[in-house]
């Protein structure tokens, strides 16, 4: 009898590990390809795909944080952007001396702040009606960085111009180095992120998302932790907008910040699948390279018949109804998709 | 679960494909643009032979701006078609041109730009046009890094007028501060002389985004000089509601108002100043508040409205007539609405052709009958020189103003005239104003000296270049 | 003080154009518990439609009743391909369909009806009425009365007809609804249908107001804080909201806004909503979530 037993789970342990085997294999995979990017791919890909990639899926992981596994419901995503792009400006505005990733950080650390003050409200509002504080977040920050021009250097236009990218004495300024900024700024970011939701820290949050009031008696500290969630969250947007801003457009408006932009990040975490470490990466590369795939195919075939306006607009139509079709089809993201194919693959190359 | 596993893969190939594509080269992954009606057959740009020249377009054709940018692009586009089918292309170069749809947003601008700025089939870019201020802010590093020319006629900003500091940056026949001050001369004009606006009351409603706010220093300078009272009013994006607005206006009561619209922030203004009866022929509008598309949702609000242009809508110039004649009547024409033919963007746009195409001209003569690279481009519209006698030429004599730029001055122009609505179409009402250029020079020069320090530049040394 | 009086009013009127689009979002929302962000793009459409065909030489009542047609088809079509597949989807899920769903309607109004931009004439002057030193827009008012019938005849809908009552039952408690033997599915697409007609309503008016092109669908942005102050789910909330957003929203642009440099309409109405939301964290009329340990 007991012979048996220790047979089964000696096999089975012997699965789990060809699975974690597995897992890491293909962990250094992606590392390796992420690694070898810049060699194999265009420039174009490099500065016009991949960098916007990475931005948007930092402030995806910073959505997902709020909204996927604290549960509290923001759309102001796009202002926390907003004020790390304006405040790591500034900064080196002021001191200009200042490392770059210093003031990548301090543009984080302000937009926590901010996010911090605009998550208040969510200890005493539940539910959708929480958007208010969010809602009211974008539009007073947008309205203010136009407004205020000490924010922009006062220059007459309100666009600000980023300064040169250096790092360490090393120059990050061609589109291969704004790919390896981004990398170096996103990865550590996304590791920490994932290391703090499968921790204490994540989990006092899917308490509150999941049974706050049970939560509360047990004896989490809800109330801190729904702070955290806007402060950690608004602080990977911020980054995330201050990467946006230096290492992919080099200029930035207000209104590059608006709230399409907010209903683009939100729509990223969701999509990607909220409550997952991997659904914002999955997510952003959706909405960066589903549209120019689109137009790519689209436009080889059908542009030298039809006319570029009607085309567009059918994008417009697909995209939309691709969306709605995702949802219909699996509501909890690409991440879920992913890890049934994962499983899949597990099961298929395990049965070997 | 099936459904999950086919959507994944063809994500993922869809990915690989976009991915893997030698975007560079400029191949198969561009849009060929269709310069049909729709229905009426294959696309009419010729396929590279090895002579083409190529113009990237980062149009938009689809969202809030859709207008302005299909009769621009379409402008653009017939001049380039009958360039191609009367004159057989540029001194035997013929233009090729493909489309990449941007809606106005600035990364979708600057992700066009990285896409076509390889050129298209072999042919070379000659300069990029996306007619948006924020991508053209956007552009600025990317354009100079490499050397392709970037055209930001009638707006953009500023201080690129030093050709010095910005080598690759045309704020061509109009720039913000250059509008400004010529509207300020139209307005004292009416009042009988510039000396007439002191002590007159002058708003300025600007839209609140970059382009709006780019003359507010100008202004005040201006009403400093002369002595006119300026209130600047913003109207937050996108303008749908100005109550608010022209409330305070008509609590300040002023004798002009200067409005620099964008999009429906223009209707909903001369409605909003129909509602507090202020009369629409005091109100002004600047180069982007000028167009049918502006005035006519506004309807008989919009009747007597003043607007600045730098040059007329109307078929009545003949190159307007030769387009008509050589690429619209066999139906290769690019607008989808015929009416439109002859509007205030439609002509915009072939007049912006007409400019980059005569760069194109100009550099051949240095470089050889041959497609150019950008900066070979570059070198050509520093040297456009367009007179009374070449506008006779090229058939728009009376729709430009003859323009001459330089190494300092990549503007050019700086004239306008102003036209009016009658409620059917716009009559022009003045004559050349033009704008007070020897004040704004040394502003602009200040600013893009500042500029140049700011970013470690050394300005370029015209007159040494000149000798070369 | 006629000044301010002017001020006042102008907000209540503009108000009032606000809660007509919130009242299409609170139909749905009633209905099927829905935040159907493409309100604002089905506004464009309904619009868009109606100017295009009294272009096209229908007359008005021809045009309207044509624009009525298709609404309801979209409200069909609505329910069949977006709402049926997606009824256990949790909220968030459903709000993004929304989106979505947006993001088609504008795509198919401008490749249907072209990006030209319209003026839309309702034949109601806008020269300012005047008295007591007070001038008020006269299509202002003209725009309130009809809300007001508006709202009028919704109340009617739902307190008299079968179908109204079926959607006040529904919203109240969905699961005895079905017990009782209510068709769900019929119900949604009225109650989509019922939202476009207030979004063809809410589109001719804003239509002649600032002109029928894309940034039409933009209105959406105004609801919001109406919608939040008022409560999703009551009409009257939503009329208490927009007056109180509405007037709120000028007195604060001309009063406060002079003091910094203008523009505070743009989040004047949000930082109010979320005033009001402290005090009142369900809105003014919305259901009291009571929780008790």
């Amino acid at each position: 009898m007991s012979t048996d037993v220790s047979a089964w789970s000696q096999s089975e342990d012997v699965k789990m590990t060809r699975k974690t085997a597995l897992s890491i294999a293909a962990t250094v995979l992606v590392a390796a390809l992420a690694l070898a990017l810049p060699r194999l791919v265009t420039d174009y890909v490099l500065s016009a795909i991949l960098v916007p990639f990475l931005a948007l899926a930092l402030a995806a992981i910073g959505q997902n944080l709020v909204t996927g596994y604290a549960g509290q419901l923001s759309v102001g995503s796009a202002a926390f952007m907003s004020v790390g792009a304006f405040a790591a400006y500034d900064l080196h505005l002021h001191v200009p001396s200042i490392p770059l990733l210093v003031s990548f950080a301090f543009g984080g650390f302000i937009a926590a702040v901010t996010g911090a003050l605009f998550g208040l409200p969510s200890l005493r509002i539940r539910g959708f009606y929480l958007v208010a504080s969010t809602l009211a977040a974008q539009f007073f920050i947008e309205w203010l960085f136009t407004k205020v021009g000490w924010f922009s250097g006062n220059s007459a236009s309100g666009v600000i111009m980023a300064p040169p990218l250096v790092v360490a004495g090393l120059d990050f300024s061609s589109p291969g180095g704004h790919y390896w900024l981004s990398l170096l700024v996103v990865v550590p970011l996304a590791i920490l992120g994932r290391n703090l939701v499968q921790g204490r820290v994540g989990r006092a949050w899917m308490a509150v998302r999941d049974m706050e009031i049970a939560a509360a008696i047990v004896g989490v500290p809800t109330r801190r932790a729904k702070l955290l969630a806007f402060a950690i969250g608004s602080f990977y947007c911020g980054v995330a907008g201050a990467l946006w801003a230096f290492a992919y457009l080099g200029t930035v408006e207000p209104h590059g910040f608006d709230l399409d932009r907010s209903f683009q990040i939100l729509f990223i975490a969701i999509l990607g699948g909220l409550g997952s470490v991997v659904g914002p990466f999955l997510g952003a590369a959706f909405v960066v390279l589903f549209p120019i795939a689109l137009d790519n195919v689209a436009g080889g075939a059908l542009g030298s018949v039809v006319d570029p306006g009607l085309l567009e607009n059918v994008e417009k139509i697909i995209f939309g109804s691709l969306v709605i079709l995702f949802l219909v089809k699996q509501p909890a993201g690409l991440a879920r998709l992913a890890a049934i194919a994962w499983t899949r693959l597990c099961r298929v190359a395990l049965r070997e | 679960m099936h459904h999950s596993r086919i959507a994944l893969l063809s994500l993922a190939s869809i990915a690989l494909l976009t991915a893997c594509r030698p975007q560079n080269e400029g191949t198969s992954t561009d849009k060929v643009s269709s310069a049909t009606v729709p229905g009426s057959g294959p696309a009419a740009t010729p396929k590279s032979e090895g002579k083409t020249q190529y113009f990237p377009l980062q149009s938009y054709r689809v969202g809030p701006y859709a207008a302005g940018g299909t009769g621009f692009f379409g402008g653009f586009i017939d001049y380039m078609q009958l360039v191609n089918t009367r004159d057989s292309g540029v001194n035997g170069v013929k233009l090729t041109w493909s489309e990449c749809e941007t809606e106005y947003v600035v990364e979708r601008g600057v992700e066009c730009y990285e896409r076509l700025k390889g050129g298209l089939d072999g042919a070379p870019a000659a300069a990029m046009n996306p007619l948006s201020v924020g991508i053209a802010y956007a552009l600025i590093d990317r354009a100079t890094t490499d050397k392709i020319p970037l055209i930001t006629i009638n707006h953009g900003r500023t201080d690129s007028t030093d050709g010095r500091v910005f080598p690759y940056i045309f704020p061509l026949v109009l720039n913000p501060y250059s509008e400004a001050s010529a509207i300020v001369n139209y307005i004292g004009q009416r009042e009988g002389g510039t000396d007439h606006l002191h002590g007159k009351k002058i708003v300025v409603l600007y839209h609140g985004s970059p382009y709006g706010k780019e003359t507010i220093p100008i202004i005040d300078l201006l009403a400093k000089n002369l002595g006119f009272v300026a209130t600047q009013i913003e109207v937050p994006h996108p303008g749908s509601e100005q109550q608010s607005q022209w409330l305070q206006i008509r609590q300040i009561k002023p004798d002009w108002v200067i409005l620099r619209g964008w999009g429906i922030m223009n209707p909903v203004a001369l409605k909003s100043a129909a509602k507090i009866g202020f009369p629409a022929d005091h109100v002004i509008g600047n180069v982007w508040s000028n167009s049918e598309e502006d005035v006519t949702p506004a309807g008989a609000a919009g009747t007597g409205y003043v607007s600045v242009t730098t040059h007329p809508s109307g078929r009545d110039f003949d190159v307007i007539k030769d387009i008509e004649k050589f690429v619209v009547a066999p139906g290769k024409g690019n607008l989808q609405d015929p009416k439109r033919f002859g509007s205030v963007y439609y002509n915009l746009g072939v007049v912006n052709g007409i400019l980059n195409v005569e760069a194109v001209r100009v550099a051949q003569r240095k470089y050889g009958k041959r497609p150019l690279t950008g900066e070979e481009v570059r070198w050509g519209f520093e040297h456009i020189d367009v007179d009374d006698a070449r506008l006779k030429e090229l058939g728009a004599l009376g729709l430009m103003q003859p323009i001459k730029l330089s190494c300092t001055d990549h503007e050019g122009g700086g004239a306008v005239r102003f036209q009016q609505w009658d409620g059917k179409q716009w009559k022009v009402v003045s004559d050349w104003v033009r704008s007070d250029r020897a004040l704004l020079r040394p502003i602009i020069e200040e600013s893009s000296l500042k500029y140049a320090k700011e970013k470690g530049l050394t300005p370029r040394d015209c007159e040494a270049e000149a000798r070369l | 003080m006629s000044f301010f009086l002017e001020v006042l009013i102008g907000g209540l009127l503009a108000g009032v154009m606000y809660t007509m689009v919130a009242l299409g979002f609170v139909i749905i929302y009633k209905a099927s518990g829905v935040f159907n962000f493409a309100q604002g793009a089905m506004v464009l459409f309904a619009a868009l439609t109606f100017v295009s065909l009294v272009e096209r030489g229908l007359s008005f009542p021809w045009a309207l009743a044509g624009t009525l047609g298709v609404m309801l088809l979209l409200a069909v079509a609505i329910e069949r391909v977006v709402l049926r597949p997606l009824v256990n989807a949790p909220p968030l899920a459903l709000f993004l369909a929304t989106l979505g769903l947006a993001s088609v309607l504008e795509g198919l109004a401008q490749s249907v009806w072209g990006t030209q931009v319209h003026g839309l004439d309702l034949y109601v002057s806008d020269v300012p009425l005047g008295g007591l030193g007070v001038q008020v827009s006269r299509f202002d008012l003209f725009a309130a009365a009809t809300a007001g019938l508006l709202v009028l005849g919704l109340a009617i809908l739902f307190r008299t007809t079968r179908a109204g009552v079926s959607l006040r039952a529904v919203a109240d408690d969905p699961l005895a609804a079905i017990a009782v033997g209510i068709d769900l599915p019929r119900l949604w697409t009225i109650a989509w249908g019922v939202a476009g007609v207030v979004a063809l309503v809410a589109g001719l008016l804003w239509g002649a107001r600032v002109g029928v092109q894309f940034s039409l669908s933009l209105v959406v942005l105004k609801a919001l804080p109406v919608l939040i102050i008022g409560g999703f789910s009551s009409i009257g909330g939503a009329i208490a909201g927009g007056l109180i957003v509405g007037a709120t929203e000028k007195l604060a642009e001309v009063y406060v806004g002079s003091y910094v440099g203008g523009g505070t309409e743009s989040w004047s109405p949000y930082v109010l909503a979320l005033g009001f939301l402290l005090v009142r964290p369900a809105g003014l009329f919305g259901e009291r979530i009571v929780e008790r340990v």
